[in-house]
């Protein structure tokens, strides 16, 4: 019982409530940050604090500084940590725009009209949390602990998470599965027996090439990733870029196929059967590592490259010198896997066809191809059992999406519309830090779900479209005014990450933790946050790994070491992948069990229209997913998308740079707003591309509001990939207009 | 002692965080900045090639900058940067219309701003605040006159470039191409 004990022994420190007890506890509460006895505790100044980003995913670790007046400056690296190497991205750095901007939620809101139309009154902690709970109760009561969900992006999802599993339900999901990275994990998981995670485990510092299929790195701008991308350019490594638009690595690529965009599988197969044909794959490796080497080869001789020229309109020569390319290469090879990866429906399958291109490499497990990634084990405080519920999405799904390792955020919203299929209609939403309004594709479909809920209760920082949406709106504090739960990474060297408030949280806002603690005592579900503050709740975990808050307040991360050396495989290594044959599966033994393809085939997609052209979006580096829009520093650096329009276009219709048009999509879907063209030979004629996250309709968003126009809008045709139930979206295709008038 | 910056078009991927960092290091007001970054695209599709720069003052040997300012506010400091003098400076803005490289704004307070390599950093011998932040690393400072710095190693290294070297300023801005 050594944990309870050390549990004890902090509580009595530092949870004042414990002591003072009853009627001192909410006033306790209410001040939160600003009276914690652990809050600023140690012996240091505080000129900086430790954090780590929240602006996207990649969490670096880095230090808040404060001026002498105390005002949060700036935010700055932390030289420890593996995922930054002391250096933020562009968001990062303008993280402190997050905390100025004076358009933040700034006190709980209740709804007082219909759903959608933005009229709310400012309402008390309590009566925010005592509505939520007794909602919660009376759904619960009425449809079952199942018929309650959590959309989460962020921190806070955890604690939040804890309520509903708390309740019974296990319906908690992220759009960064189902609408971005999950058609890549099943597939690696297919062939390798294991997923590729967050950061991603290529090992591009030491790659000699490096294969960007759509996946516009640079303009993402997954820090470690670029950062080693830039490294391995300067060590002269070979960078192939796939992509109908001359995107900013494609400027820094050796080679740069301008392909037709759906075609990137049947260039993944040609490649396959070049590699094969022409005996350039890694014969060992395949022997000893791979199942299924026969069917492959024999699958893939219908995939020529004169085959390929005709659908990706890449010159056979083309496919052949970047095949031999990588073959130079290897097995110091990186098909990169992407991350985004949600196109076309069959998205596991090209991602099945990137991992079996690795595997003929013989990258996987290689120096400069794919390391094996350690990730920091930190024990948490034991909690009592949750209980088990009977039923989650997956059922109201009709048994869909069996190879699905995680939920799917589209999956829940599709459950909460009642139907005779769905055997577990969904009634109540949490949402935290996620703008489903422009996260999930088809709005209509979101839309109608909201409608039929008995309690949305948003979380989130801002006044995104979202909240208009919510019963209760709950507004959080800034990363840079809470702590959060560690950041635990996988990595070469696996890392922890502590983040600390570096000011008081600004208005009445809170932190999430504290949010859904208050709900849990609601609904008598404290024996689930056995700690009153998140920071005891860090500090016993700390300990648990031989350090403490104290200490990690003053450095801000912690690498760890491994405790095998096993970057790599060893030579001739005996390995047993978790796969059905222990090998990697070529074949996909998996796959084949649930009437799969087990080899990835060539499968047409539909072509716009006269007169239409396929709607591409992507990332700048300055943004991140649509939260960042009304940002004061991103937004001076960006403050709306464009339309990329090839010249060609242009002329046929007369447009001219900077001029603003609407767009419709192939299912008459108007723009809200207009974007300004931007007539450039960097994309091709058959497409048009802009930058994801603009076109805000929140009035409260002074910086951002009808700026640009979102893709999320126009995206109304979602190709379901049938294997994990991913939302394919550029499937979609769309036409300039002068006006946005709906037809009578 | 001659500061220079040699910048990396080859990794410079123009995420702009150059400019972010140089705003908060810099208490620069919301909607100026002092560094920015240009794409310079040539060719049709699909041959194309583009070229990515981080600019910034120059901090020219011969400066128009320092040589026309009425009150002296524009001079040269430690190493040869160009540096304002805030309460010299009139905002008389001869300066600005000077400048081969638009490098310079009058900042809401009256007087004339831009890039002063971080000199403060510098004193503490850290890295200006755009190279220290740079993702891609594509930034080198240093001493021209120390053969050994980084950007007299880099330079030494790789072909490079000035920009409207016509205009005879003698920019100590470096672009590697």
């Amino acid at each position: 019982m050594n944990s309870r004990r050390q549990f004890l022994k902090i509580s009595s420190l530092s949870a004042a409530g414990l002591i003072f007890g009853g009627g001192l506890l909410d006033a306790f509460a209410e001040n939160l940050v600003k009276k914690n006895p652990s809050h600023f505790k140690g012996p240091f100044d505080f000129v900086r604090t430790p954090t780590y980003c929240e602006v996207c995913f990649w969490k670096c670790a880095g230090w808040v500084y404060k001026d002498e007046n105390g005002r949060i400056k700036k935010i700055i690296g932390n030289n420890d940590d593996p995922n930054c190497n002391g250096r933020f991205c562009p968001r990062g750095t303008g993280g402190v725009g997050m905390y100025n901007d004076e358009d933040r939620l700034k006190t709980p809101l209740i709804r007082t009209e219909e759903r959608g139309e933005q009229t709310f009154r400012e309402a008390s902690w309590d009566e925010a949390f005592d509505y939520i709970a007794a909602k919660l109760q009376k759904v619960k009561k009425e449809h079952g602990p199942e018929s309650l969900a959590l959309f989460s992006h962020g921190s806070g999802g955890k604690y939040f998470g804890k309520v509903l599993k708390g309740l019974g339900s296990n319906n908690i999901a992220a759009p960064s599965y189902a609408q971005c990275r999950g058609p890549r994990e099943v597939a690696f998981l297919a062939t390798y027996g294991q997923g590729i995670n967050s950061p991603e485990n290529t090992d591009i510092r030491d790659t000699k090439c490096l294969v960007l299929i759509g996946s516009h790195l640079g303009e993402n701008m997954h820090n470690g990733q670029v950062q080693e991308m830039s490294d391995a350019i300067d060590k002269g490594a070979t960078i192939i870029t796939v992509d109908p638009r001359f995107s900013t690595v494609a400027s820094k690529s050796k080679f740069w196929l301008p392909i037709k965009p759906s075609t990137d599988m049947a260039l993944l197969l040609t490649w396959m059967n070049v590699i094969i044909n022409e005996e350039l794959y890694d014969k060992k490796y395949v022997e000893k590592y791979c199942y299924g080497f026969d069917q492959l080869k024999e699958h893939v001789q219908q995939y020529t490259p004169e085959w390929a020229y005709g659908v990706t309109t890449l010159k056979p020569q083309q496919i052949r010198e970047t095949a031999r390319a990588m073959a130079d290469a290897a097995p110091a090879v990186i098909v990169h896997p992407g991350r985004h990866v949600t196109w076309y429906g069959d998205d596991t399958q090209r991602l099945r066809a990137v991992a079996i291109l690795n595997a003929l490499l013989g990258s996987w497990g290689r120096r400069g191809g794919y390391y094996n990634p350690e990730k920091a084990s930190v024990p948490h405080f034991k909690l009592p059992d949750f209980p088990k519920p009977s039923k989650n999405w997956r059922d109201a799904m009709g048994g869909k999406y069996e190879l699905a390792d995680l939920a799917l955020a589209s999956g829940v919203c599709d459950a909460s519309i009642p139907s005779p299929e769905m055997s577990c209609a969904i009634k109540a939403w949490i949402v935290n830090g996620t703008n489903l309004i422009n996260t999930l594709p088809n709005q209509a479909n979101t839309l109608k779900a909201i409608q039929e809920l008995d309690l949305i209760a948003v979380v989130d920082t801002m006044p995104m479209e979202i909240t208009g949406y919510a019963d209760v709106v709950l507004p959080e504090c800034t990363y840079l005014e809470r702590y959060d739960s560690l950041r635990v990474s996988q990595g070469r060297e696996p890392s922890i990450a502590l983040r600390m408030p570096a000011v008081d949280p600004k208005y009445n806002t809170k932190p999430a933790y504290w949010m859904a603690r208050e709900i849990a005592k609601r609904l008598d579900l404290l024996d689930y946050f056995p700690f009153e503050n998140l920071e005891d709740e860090i500090d016993w975990e700390l300990q648990q790994v031989g350090t403490s808050l104290e200490e990690m307040q003053r450095i801000g991360v912690k690498r760890i070491k491994r405790e095998y050396d096993d970057l790599y495989f060893e030579k001739n290594e005996d390995i047993e992948f978790d796969t059905n044959t222990g090998k990697i599966e070529l074949y996909s033994t998996a796959l084949a069990e649930e009437g799969f393809e087990p080899i990835p085939v060539f499968v047409q997609h539909p072509e716009p229209q006269e007169g239409f052209y396929r709607l591409i979006y992507g990332r700048a580096p300055m943004h991140t997913f649509s939260r960042t829009a009304n940002n004061p520093n991103l937004t001076d650096l960006m403050d709306e998308n464009t339309l990329w329009v090839n010249p060609k276009v242009a002329k046929e219709w007369d447009l001219k740079n900077d001029q603003y048009v609407y767009l419709e999509n192939q299912d008459g879907i108007i723009s809200d707003f207009s974007i300004k063209v931007r007539v450039t030979e960097r994309i091709r004629f058959d497409s048009v591309y802009m930058v994801h996250g603009f076109g805000h309709a929140d009035k409260r968003m002074k910086r951002c509001f009808g700026k640009g126009i979102s893709d999320t809008q126009l995206i109304s045709n979602v190709m379901i990939d049938p294997i994990m139930g991913g939302t394919g979206m550029r499937g979609n295709f769309v036409t300039f207009r002068f006006d946005n008038k709906k037809e009578a | 002692m001659r500061y220079a910056m040699a910048i990396d078009t080859k990794k410079c991927v123009g995420c702009s965080d150059c400019v972010v960092a140089c705003q908060t290091e810099n208490d620069v007001p919301i909607g100026y900045c002092r560094d920015w970054v240009v794409e310079v695209m040539d060719g049709t599709y699909p041959q194309l090639e583009m070229e990515i720069r981080s600019e910034r003052c120059n901090h020219c040997e011969n400066s128009p900058c320092v040589r026309c300012c009425p009150t002296g506010a524009s001079h040269y400091g430690e190493g040869g940067i160009v540096l304002v003098t805030e309460n010299k400076c009139i905002g008389c803005s001869a300066c600005i219309t000077s400048c081969p490289y638009d490098a310079r704004f009058v900042h809401p307070k009256g007087y004339v701003d831009k890039c002063t390599f971080c000199l403060h950093r510098v004193k503490k011998g850290l890295q200006p605040a755009c190279v220290a932040v740079c993702p891609t690393k594509c930034m080198y400072f240093g001493d021209l006159d120390d053969p050994r710095s980084e950007v007299s190693e880099i330079l030494k290294k790789r072909k490079h470039k000035t920009l409207i070297p016509e205009a005879g300023t003698k920019p100590q801005l470096y672009f590697l191409i």
